[in-house]
């Protein structure tokens, strides 16, 4: 049975919600607000009661899949166990409840909040200060190429081009657009390390940064980071690091101790705050001394015992949005790093126990192109699968879903064939690892013995194959009266 | 079987000792540090992190409580403060649903079959912020209202080729500040047009906008909280070949104020922290994307789409994601990949609650008691209306003692007063910026008249 959106449980007169009545005089709304600003039509928004309303969002939740139930394997998205008690303390009223313009000292335990973060995640990753307004990763990344730009410019030189290697996230070189930059890109060696050579080619007096992600999107340590952080500082240049894959270096290696100048954190990857089907994120970006004039105003700062927010940075950026940062996502961040404390190493290394883990269990079963020890996921091949069977990656992850396994990440990194990537993370059990290798395994089994199963998989979802061509090429991206009577 | 060394159980981690020495056995791994030995040992850190001690869960809540204690929160303090956040009632039925953990711990809906809830519920939010803001077309979401701003400036360009955009500097300054910060490298000049008596000069954006201008951002009710006279403006940008983006801080205002697909706006960009988010000290919040049908192959972010499945069933896609950075890099209509879908799904369910006839109420009432609360106030000796032009739910007065000054004798009373504007303009160092919502019952208004009134004679 098709389910209903909201428009089709609309009935005339319903209400939820009863706005509270006025019990101020009743002057005409004409002579408030001017007749010629009063909306002719009202929106047609739908008209339900309050438990139309529970009852159709519940039935949307439970058309979801989610990590509370089940595994995530989403490669490069860090899924892992979301901590119940940050959502309590993020509702806490002095938190939900406090307006973003409140004066400092009205606001110190939020400021106080932010202070101690920022202590510790300096801490972690090795570098000197820390900015909270980026909202996601991708703005982190945005943010800390306008605050290198701002510093080279600063030193009188005009760098115009950033080089993102080949197995990089998209957001990077289309971030690096964002800023006016020109990419350019530098392909990976046969051990799936950055190219050095290519580097050094790449490398000259007009490079303004290399973005690296270490371990890199294949899950694999950039073994010569040291070396590319003398090539690349050789050159003038800044180093920065995507920290999408920083959850497989906690406690163990520091980004700034290996040569990295400013990076970005996604702290739903990182540091277990949820991920809200697509966002709320945040994006904190930390820097080493040298770019800390160039922060977004304003800063948190200390003053004896005082916190409070300084605007006052001639040099900065400026506002990469409206307030200071999704504080909502940083309470969780700074809860969840105060259940850890010093025990955030054992995070990293049951994160690259579990991928080394299942990577044994798949490895018989699949192509693996770089093979050599993961961090905290890996990328297999559907090459075989491909070749031998004519099923396709994305045949084999629709096919997961009929399991009850959420899919992996398919077709990235761009570098491999039918690439099948794969990040457990560390709050899984070794149970479910093994559930979720037999389900892989036999869908790879599948291939060969029932391989229109596979081809035509899903079929245990609510919706089988959606048609994807068809929704791009004729757009409907709302509700209208004339598909109420379509459907 | 021997536990690992040095391994502590932890409420996160299911990893016994044992379960540890088996999977290093299957892995083929000595041991957990082995585990690292690709990573050079120059860069590996040699000590425990200096964090402090691990918390139990009930010491840890205990501490947030207390911090959480120390902020001067909208419960402890009657707010009439606004200024790009507003203090509204929000139903409880909006994060008991928004807050199911089916929805906040899941990732971004990539296999759209087990996905459909977000899905759905995403192109349900898309509908109803078109139905709003008077647009034909919406995205899932933005990170907030300046951010917004900034990438409807960069699809303007994009949209028409030209280099400059016209924003009224009666546009929030945090706006305008993201705004500069969005278009600075991208060769987009901002010519900031001041506003007169808390409005926007429809002749000055009409002498500053010429052949080179993308788009005359305007926002309404504006920064002063007044009424733009929106279809004069966008006449103004039309007539010069640039495009109308509206700015809206104040959603609410919508249930009873004239949309800017009425008056002619081209893209809408604002923030739906009102629609059912809370304060949150500044985020997350949520930024609304809307435009006319023409520019939705320029619309930065994720859209969703309906479809049919292979038995012909309805289902909802991510759509238009070649635009998208994952795949056309930097090539790409924008950077953004995490949205703010968590907020846009509150929101959707907050305004599916009201309704079209709640959604109306809520701003009459926004509307009645901001007025009543004006007309208490600038009753009071030395208190009068800055501005004339029309408003909604905030307005600005001169006060006769500075405005931090008053604040600060207010919150002694119990009260978050108004914005002290003189840190935004200059040029009004007594300008007090209040904001009345529905939330603030006549007794309280009346309370805060009173102690007013009692701090300026003070």
């Amino acid at each position: 049975m098709t389910m209903p959106v909201i428009f089709e449980r609309s009935v005339p007169g319903r209400i939820a919600s009863a706005p509270p009545a006025p019990d101020v005089p009743d002057v005409p709304l004409e002579a408030i607000v001017g007749e010629e600003h009063i909306r002719s039509t009202p929106p047609a928004l739908p008209e339900v009661s309050e438990l139309d309303l529970v009852r159709h969002y519940t039935r949307l939740s439970q058309r979801n899949y989610a990590v509370d139930t089940g595994f995530y394997p989403l490669g490069s998205c860090t899924m892992k166990y979301n901590p119940k008690v940050n959502e309590d303390a993020a509702r806490l009223s002095g938190f939900a409840r406090l307006h973003p313009n409140t004066p400092a000292p009205l606001a110190q335990g939020a400021l106080e909040l932010l202070w101690r973060l920022e202590q510790m995640l300096c801490e972690i990753s090795g570098m000197d200060r820390v900015t909270f307004q980026p909202s996601a990763g991708a703005h982190g990344e945005m943010t800390a190429l306008m605050m290198i730009r701002a510093c080279l410019e600063d030193r009188g030189e005009h760098r115009t081009r950033v080089i993102v290697p080949d197995s990089a996230h998209g957001t990077n070189p289309s971030s690096a657009a964002m800023c006016g930059f020109e990419v350019v890109t530098v392909r990976s060696d046969e051990r799936g390390n950055i190219d050095h050579a290519a580097l050094r080619r790449a490398a000259d007096g007009s490079v303004a940064a290399l973005m690296l992600t270490n371990p890199n999107t294949l899950g694999l340590f950039e073994e010569g980071v040291c070396e590319v952080a003398e090539i690349v500082h050789g050159c003038g240049g800044l180093m920065y690091l995507d920290g999408a894959n920083f959850n497989a270096m906690l406690g163990i290696t520091r980004p700034g101790d290996q040569g990295f100048d400013v990076m970005h954190m996604n702290v739903h990857k990182t540091f277990g705050t949820p991920h809200g089907g697509g966002g709320p994120g945040a994006g904190p970006v930390a820097v080493k001394r040298l770019l800390e004039p160039y922060l977004p105003a304003p800063t948190v700062e200390r003053e004896g015992d005082r916190f409070l927010l300084d605007g006052d940075r001639p040099k900065s950026i400026g506002r990469v949005r409206a307030f200071n940062g999704n504080f909502g996502i940083f309470v969780r961040t700074y809860a969840y790093l105060l259940a850890y404390g010093p025990l955030l190493r054992q995070v990293s290394e049951a994160a690259v126990l579990n991928a080394n883990y299942l990577l044994a269990l798949l490895r018989p079963y699949f192509d693996l192109p770089y093979d050599r020890r993961c961090m905290h996921e890996f990328v297999l091949s559907g090459r075989r699968q491909k070749e031998q069977y004519g099923i396709r990656t994305l045949e084999m992850a629709k096919r997961l879903l009929d399991y009850g396994f959420h899919a992996p990440t398919v077709y990235f990194p761009l570098i491999v064939d039918e690439a099948i990537m794969i990040e457990p993370t560390e709050t899984e059990s070794r149970q479910t690892l093994d559930e979720f290798a037999d389900a892989l395994i036999r869908v790879a089994g599948e291939c060969a013995t029932d391989a229109e199963t596979v081809r035509n998989a899903p079929h245990r979802t609510v919706v089988t194959r959606l048609d994807e061509v068809s929704a791009a090429r004729k757009l409907n991206l709302r509700y209208t009266a004339a598909e109420r009577r379509g459907s | 079987m021997k536990p690992a060394p040095g391994w502590r159980p932890h409420r996160y981690l299911p990893h016994t000792g044992a379960e540890i020495e088996e999977m290093l056995r299957v892995a083929g791994v000595a041991s957990v540090g082995d585990l690292f030995s690709e990573i050079p040992s120059a860069v590996r850190l040699k000590r425990p992190l200096d964090l402090p001690p691990a918390l139990p869960e009930g010491e840890l809540f205990a501490h947030l409580v207390e911090l959480a204690e120390r902020n001067a929160h909208a419960d402890r303090l009657v707010g009439f403060l606004g200024a790009g956040a507003y203090d509204h009632e929000i139903p409880s039925v909006v994060w008991h649903l928004a807050g199911r953990a089916e929805f906040v711990t899941a990732y971004t809906p990539y296999q759209a079959e087990v996905m459909q809830g977000e899905l759905q519920a995403a192109y349900e939010y898309q509908t109803m912020l078109c139905e709003l803001t008077g647009m034909d077309v919406a995205n899932a979401s933005m990170y907030d209202g300046a951010s917004a701003l900034g990438e409807a400036a960069v699809m303007s360009r994009d949209l028409t080729g030209r280099n400059r955009v016209v924003v009224s500097s009666a546009v929030h300054p945090h706006y305008r500040e993201v705004l500069r910060t969005y278009t600075r490298h991208l060769g987009i000049d901002v010519v900031e047009v001041p506003h007169r008596d808390g409005m926007t000069p429809v002749e000055d954006i009409r002498a500053a906008t010429g052949p080179e201008v993308a788009a005359v951002i305007v926002q309404s009710p504006n920064a002063f909280g007044c009424i733009e006279h929106g279809s004069a403006l966008a006449e103004m940008a039309h007539a010069a070949g640039a495009l109308m983006v509206a700015a809206v801080a104040e959603p609410i205002s919508l249930g009873l104020l004239r949309p800017p697909g009425e008056y002619g706006a081209d893209i809408v960009a604002g923030e739906g922290q009102p629609l059912g988010n809370h304060l949150n000290y500044g985020g997350p919040y949520l930024g609304m994307l809307a435009a006319r049908q023409a520019f939705v192959r320029r619309m930065p972010g994720r859209l969703v789409g309906m479809t049919t499945d292979r038995d012909g069933r309805r289902g909802f896609v991510l759509t238009l994601q070649t635009q998208e950075q994952h795949i056309r890099r930097e090539k790409a209509t924008s950077n953004i990949c995490t949205n703010e879908a968590l907020n846009a799904l509150a929101a959707a369910v907050y305004m599916a609650a009201l309704g079209p006839d709640g959604m109306r109420r809520v701003a009459e009432a926004n509307a009645r008691r901001a007025h009543y609360a004006l007309e208490q106030l600038t009753a009071l000796p030395g208190i009068r209306r800055a501005f004339a032009a029309p408003v909604f739910n905030e307005f600005v007065v001169r006060t006769p003692l500075p405005p931090e000054q008053l604040n600060a004798r207010l919150c002694e009373k119990g009260f978050l007063g108004g914005l002290a504007l003189g840190a935004w303009y200059p040029e009004l160092p007594d300008g007090w910026l209040v904001c009345v919502t529905e939330a603030r019952t006549r007794g309280q208004i009346d309370a805060f008249v009173a102690a007013v009134k009692e701090a300026i004679v003070r």
